[in-house]
């Protein structure tokens, strides 16, 4: 066995008992650190393969992003485990029949031949071959119109999200920052001579 | 064998790095009471050793010596885990700085990126400390911390796309050689607003005053480590300080020339002072960026929060987005002497 494949097997381990952990773990401030560690260690298997500019991202986009926002959110949340328990068994036959039908849909995708590893095998790259590169010629030139159009309809949700969540009470004192920083010394400060008084 | 020779020469590259990395962290705690001292006309530590060289190490001692106390209530694991979460990206992050023409730990060639999703991952440290002391002053520096390097990244990623632009490679190596010529052929000219962004955001993102909100003595006691004491706390203390030397590092290496002489194109000083080897001129513009750090400190008040929110999404963003377009059409131009 290859250093290769032992440090794939290791990365693989813990990727595995990180996910289990992410959904039967009580705490959720714990659920969305194993939810960390199990986006850290796909990001490794990635580099194993040599996709280095994937792996990267991974990490730059879901660990430093977006489970800090979603940290932020659940540390605020004050959730109490005990009633989200209680329906397990009146909700277990839905919960169930779901399930199946993932599993089944994954076999029947993944069993189908597109993706076994004989039609997408691994090409020995060079030590100087960037993927980074590659991958940016490919995106700019190829796919421009899907790339590009993925980019608008991603820019359109922010907008509608900000637009949706964006409303003023009445009533409420704020402060305007730029309006304050606008003041000058002559708002603020006024010189004033006061005349001595006079001894007696 | 001759894996275990490769292995052997990585770790000894490793503490090359670390070393005097880590004396330049423990030296840099003295050298912000010196100079800040000196600022507000006191001396500073002067007690141990001569003139008071001595203090770090004197403080380190103590910090060792002192017993870790975990608050009742805390999350013993994460509690203790925060710390080494908040100091491992700032030394990881070394590994693709060149100290010189090709003298780096790894040729990364995403190197740019590498940097960006290791320095967003340092505010974990933060958050899990935050959470983790089960007080309420930690848990609101925690949250006022992350929110605010989450908002500065982003600028700081807008300032790294334009020197990628500039330098057309995302290898630290590449973006050094990009700016060779002169001093003026240094990204810190044609990238000036770009480079001032990325400073302050630098600034930001080490939770350094004056947006030291995370900390806030005045209001929330210490901030995300309120409840840490001894060497947990000098992990903490250490972390600050590596990052603000990794931000003086990069700032110098994209925007300062890297190991690049100051004096290269000028007819006499040039040859004059080419005998300097790269690592030195490196760690003297390192230093120049750093005594902003400690300047600003002694200098600003704290800003307030909301203030630093309006900096970073209404001013650095829009800043940096108009320069991405200065940048390309610069490249388009081929506008020399930079982007020919």
């Amino acid at each position: 066995m290859g250093f290769e494949k032992f440090l794939f097997y290791v990365f693989a381990l813990i990727l595995i008992f990180a996910a289990v952990r992410v959904i039967t773990v009580r705490n959720s401030v714990h659920a969305a650190l194993f939810l960390v560690l199990a986006f850290f260690t796909s990001a490794a298997l990635w580099l194993l393969i040599e996709a280095e500019f994937l792996a990267i991202t991974m990490v730059l986009v879901y660990v430093g992003a977006v489970m800090v926002l979603f940290l932020f959110v659940v540390m605020m949340l004050d959730l109490n485990t005990q009633p989200l328990r209680e329906g397990f068994i009146k909700y277990l036959p839905v919960g169930a029949t779901v399930a199946v039908i993932i599993v089944i849909e994954m076999v029947l995708a993944l069993g189908s031949g597109y993706f076994s590893s004989e039609s997408y095998s691994l090409v020995a790259r060079s030590a100087d071959y960037s993927n980074t590169k590659e991958l940016g010629s490919v995106l700019y030139t190829f796919y421009v119109y899907p790339f590009e159009i993925a980019s608008v309809i991603l820019l359109v949700a922010i907008i509608a999200a900000i637009s949706l969540t964006l409303r003023r009470r009445e009533g409420t004192k704020s402060q305007n920052p730029s309006h304050q920083v606008l003041v000058s010394r002559d708002d603020r400060i006024r010189l004033v001579n006061v005349p001595a008084e006079k001894k007696h | 064998m001759e894996t275990l020779l490769t292995i052997i020469i990585i770790l000894l590259k490793i503490v090359a790095i670390l070393a005097p990395l880590l004396t330049a962290v423990a030296y840099l705690t003295f050298a912000e009471r010196k100079i800040i001292g000196y600022m507000q006309i006191r001396l500073g530590p002067n007690r141990v050793g001569p003139k008071g060289w001595l203090q770090p190490i004197a403080d380190a001692m103590k910090l060792m010596f002192k017993e870790i106390i975990i608050p009742t209530q805390a999350d013993r694991f994460l509690f203790l885990l925060a710390p080494v979460v908040a100091f491992g990206p700032a030394l990881a992050a070394w590994a693709v700085i060149p100290f010189g023409n090709e003298m780096m730990l790894s040729h990364l060639d995403a190197g740019i990126l590498y940097l960006l999703a290791l320095t967003s991952m340092g505010v974990y440290g933060v958050i899990i400390a935050g959470w983790a002391s089960n007080s309420k002053y930690a848990f609101l520096g925690a949250m006022r911390s992350a929110a605010q390097i989450v908002s500065y990244e982003i600028a700081m990623g807008f300032a790294l796309v334009g020197v990628l632009m500039a330098a057309g490679s995302l290898n630290l190596n590449q973006v050094v050689l990009a700016q060779q010529g002169s001093i003026l052929h240094w990204f810190w000219l044609p990238l000036l607003p770009l480079f001032l962004v990325y400073f302050i955001s630098g600034v930001a993102e080490t939770n350094r005053a004056p947006f030291d909100v995370a900390e806030g003595e005045s209001e929330i006691v210490a901030g995300f480590h309120v409840d840490y004491s001894g060497m947990a706390f000098a992990v903490f203390f250490l972390a600050e300080y590596a990052n603000m030397i990794l931000v003086s590092a990069l700032a110098s290496t994209m925007f300062l020339g890297g190991w690049l002489s100051p004096f290269e194109g000028i007819p006499v000083l040039g040859q004059l002072f080419s005998f300097v080897p790269g690592p030195i001129w490196l760690v003297m513009k390192i230093s120049f960026l750093l005594l902003f750090f400690l300047w600003f400190r002694a200098t600003f008040p704290r800003y307030r929060y909301d203030q630093i929110m309006r900096l970073g999404w209404k001013v650095f963003i829009p800043v940096t987005l108009v320069w991405l377009l200065v940048i390309g059409l610069g490249v388009l131009g081929h506008v020399g002497p930079w982007f020919d």
